[in-house]
């Protein structure tokens, strides 16, 4: 059994629920990174997701886009996503990570050679925001291959026909898009969420995992009641962005993710199973 | 190869999933993978449909205007020396180019899928005033994405585009040019996909945007093999377009494509030199990628990551281009050339003062190099080249260029 799938099986008997909180690698700043993963996780991060700098990030929202483009200017790239994991399993070895990103990076590090690498480093899933079941098949066999969980995406708009091709090729968890939007959008409806979850828990036993939207303990406890995790993206990148701007320390950074990450964990957590 | 294999190939492209070979394909977010289903469904239904073809021919007749003349450049032709040289007239459509063949053809089907809102990408401004100017007539919403640093080039095409009813949206993300112009347009439709259609304005994207484009612009080929045919009597021998994205080359190329005895150039902006890596010409310097829903030829840095274009002409300043042509390319169909800003402008220039017409910048990289092949030919030889939009929304380049200030 994978990482991923081993955490959510080990939450779910214990009647809770996945708190899975999102970093751009080298936003603010390179050296922050590794240090923001072991806050998360001490804060009550249960998987990691980092996003891989792309520059031109198509699904995101403002406020993800200016942390790519931060990033990249500060020199991050996917080799520096795969050494800070390597750092970061110095520390921490059970946490799962997972990386999110766009195809054109990892297709240009080669599948093979991105599955390798990334194994080495203790990576435990890929996340492509733009390579669907259709165009999958390439790097799915070089994941597998290595042991990596594929995350697939699947959307609002996805037909039940493609709920079940989707599902089909899947390992880990499914990741839900909450809304039609782009990341840090505002709709968010928690009865619209949970109907489309009953959907897709009629093709699988996968556990899955809603992001998009979720931004604080609130919304978390709401999605959180049909979900099995809940992804916390835009809202955590913000929180770091005005720390980092707001010109404090490092220390203070890490306290202001750290709250966010535990005021989301306690809502969770206040979740009857 | 016999003639009836490679007219099987080129008619079999793309594939049931989009694909040219290894490129093009659909690589976008789950949230469109049904949008994208929905529209290749109506797409291929519409193709076989009497009506919506006629009504479609109607539209290019009587409001874009065609056919559009081929006009033999005799001035032009004989202060080049060599073969003789015809330019389809594009320039002379409605709107000034020849986005507006593929504009007519999405709203179109935008009408019949009920949708009452359209947006758009634009690069020089072209494809937006295209998209603007159908929006108006249909009675549709009308929203055009456009960098912020093209909205201050093309200021010309800004003001047409809000006279026309259409919101223009500065992008500032990114490079501020197309290629950000489409990743915004690209977040608007995953927001918006159940009232919104995407009017993409080259044979790019994802599938099945590379062949819908491919097919309406196609008229130009069909028009021009015609038209080719009763001037000469024969072939020609060689064709030239531009390529940013690539839509009016493969628009000219497509019909021609089974004629082995055609030689075919498809012209990249070289900016200001290959060696210098200031260019937009990923066809000539770049590698195999993954952007904007397709897998093509992109420029892009050792990690992946999408490299700043530049040309003189906004609408060739792309790092990537339509995935047939990658494959056009790799099987060596097509010759993929460069010309430079300077090369572009004295084209321009040329044709100006020898015929009286003043060409889009983008075009004028297909006319110079024209120039360069045609004094390789003979006389009887005969170039066609695609004038793909006339010059006036680049005059204040040209002229900042030439240091005068209005």
């Amino acid at each position: 059994m994978s990482k991923i799938a081993g955490r959510f099986q080990q939450l779910a008997a214990q009647g809770r629920k996945a708190l899975i909180p999102y970093i751009v690698v080298g936003d603010p700043e390179m050296a922050l990174t590794v240090p923001l993963m072991h806050a998360l996780v001490e804060a009550g991060a249960d998987v990691i997701e980092l996003g891989v700098p792309f520059s031109d990030p198509m699904s995101e929202g403002p406020v993800i886009q200016q942390a790519h483009e931060r990033a990249l200017a500060n020199g991050a790239r996917l080799r520096d996503a795969l050494d800070m994991v390597e750092t970061f399993r110095q520390r921490d070895t059970d946490t799962p990570v997972l990386l999110m990103g766009y195809a054109n990076p990892v297709e240009h590090m080669g599948y093979a050679a991105f599955a390798d690498r990334a194994a080495a480093a203790g990576v435990d899933g890929l996340l492509t925001v733009d390579i669907p079941p259709e165009e999958v098949a390439g790097v799915n066999a070089e994941l597998h291959r290595v042991g990596m969980d594929n995350i697939f995406l699947v959307a609002p708009t996805t037909p039940d026909a493609r709920i079940k091709a989707i599902v089909g090729q899947a390992s880990g968890f499914i990741y839900y898009v909450a809304l039609k939007g782009v990341t840090g959008a505002g709709n968010l409806d928690a009865a619209d969420v949970a109907r489309h979850l009953d959907l897709i828990r009629a093709h699988t036993a996968l556990p899955l995992a809603v992001g998009f939207g979720i931004k604080d303990a609130a919304s978390a406890r709401l999605v959180g009641a049909s979900a099995d995790g809940v992804v916390v993206g835009s809202a955590l990148v913000d929180c770091v962005a005005r720390a980092a701007a707001g010109g404090g320390d490092r220390a203070a950074l890490l306290r202001a993710a750290s709250s966010l990450v535990a005021e989301i964990r306690a809502g969770l957590d206040s979740i009857a199973s | 190869m016999t003639t009836e294999m490679t007219s099987r190939i080129f008619a079999s492209v793309p594939d049931a999933e989009g694909r040219f070979g290894v490129y093009g394909g659909k690589f976008v977010a789950e949230t469109l993978m049904s949008a994208l289903s929905e529209l290749e469904a109506l797409y291929r239904q519409m193709s076989a449909d009497a009506d919506f073809q006629r009504e479609l021919d109607e539209d290019l007749a009587h409001y874009v205007g065609r056919p559009s003349p081929l006009y033999e450049a005799r001035r032009w032709s004989d202060r080049v020396g060599g073969a003789r040289i015809y330019l389809k007239r594009e320039d002379l459509n409605h709107t000034g180019a020849h986005k507006v063949n593929n504009t007519v053809g999405q709203a179109l089907l935008a009408k019949h899928m009920g949708k009452r809102r359209v947006i758009a990408e634009t690069g020089a401004g072209q494809h937006g005033v295209a998209t603007a100017t159908i929006a108006a007539r249909l009675g549709l919403e009308c929203h055009v994405f456009m960098g912020e640093e093209d909205v201050r080039r093309q200021a010309l095409n800004v003001y047409r585009m809000k006279l026309l009813g259409a919101t223009v949206i500065p992008v500032t993300s990114g490079s501020r040019t197309l290629k950000d112009a489409m990743n915004e347009a690209m977040r608007d439709w995953v927001t918006n996909v159940d009232d919104t259609f995407y009017i993409i304005g080259t044979v790019a994207g994802p599938h099945p945007y590379p062949m819908l484009v491919r097919d309406f612009q196609s008229v130009i080929g069909r028009e021009a093999r015609v038209q080719i045919l009763e001037r000469t009597g024969r072939l020609p021998d060689a064709l030239v377009a531009c390529v940013g994205g690539g839509s009016n080359a493969i628009g000219l190329f497509h019909p021609f494509l089974e004629d082995e005895s055609v030689a075919i150039y498809g012209v990249e902006a070289g900016g200001h030199g290959i060696d210098s890596g200031q260019h937009a010409a990923p066809l000539s310097a770049g590698t195999p990628g993954v952007l904007h829903g397709n897998r093509t030829y992109l420029m892009q840095d050792e990690d992946g990551q999408i490299l700043h274009t530049h040309s003189v002409s906004a609408g060739l300043d792309y790092p990537g281009v339509g995935p047939e042509h990658s494959w056009l390319k790799d099987i060596g169909r097509v010759n993929y050339v460069a010309i430079n800003d300077d090369e572009a402008l004295h084209a321009f220039h040329a044709l100006t003062r020898t015929e009286g017409i003043m060409p889009a910048l983008e075009s004028a990289h297909a006319l110079a190099y024209a120039e360069k092949l045609a004094a390789t030919m003979t006389p009887e030889q005969t170039i066609v080249v695609n004038l793909s939009g006339r010059g006036d929304k680049d005059i204040h380049t040209v002229a900042d260029i030439d240091g005068i200030e209005f």
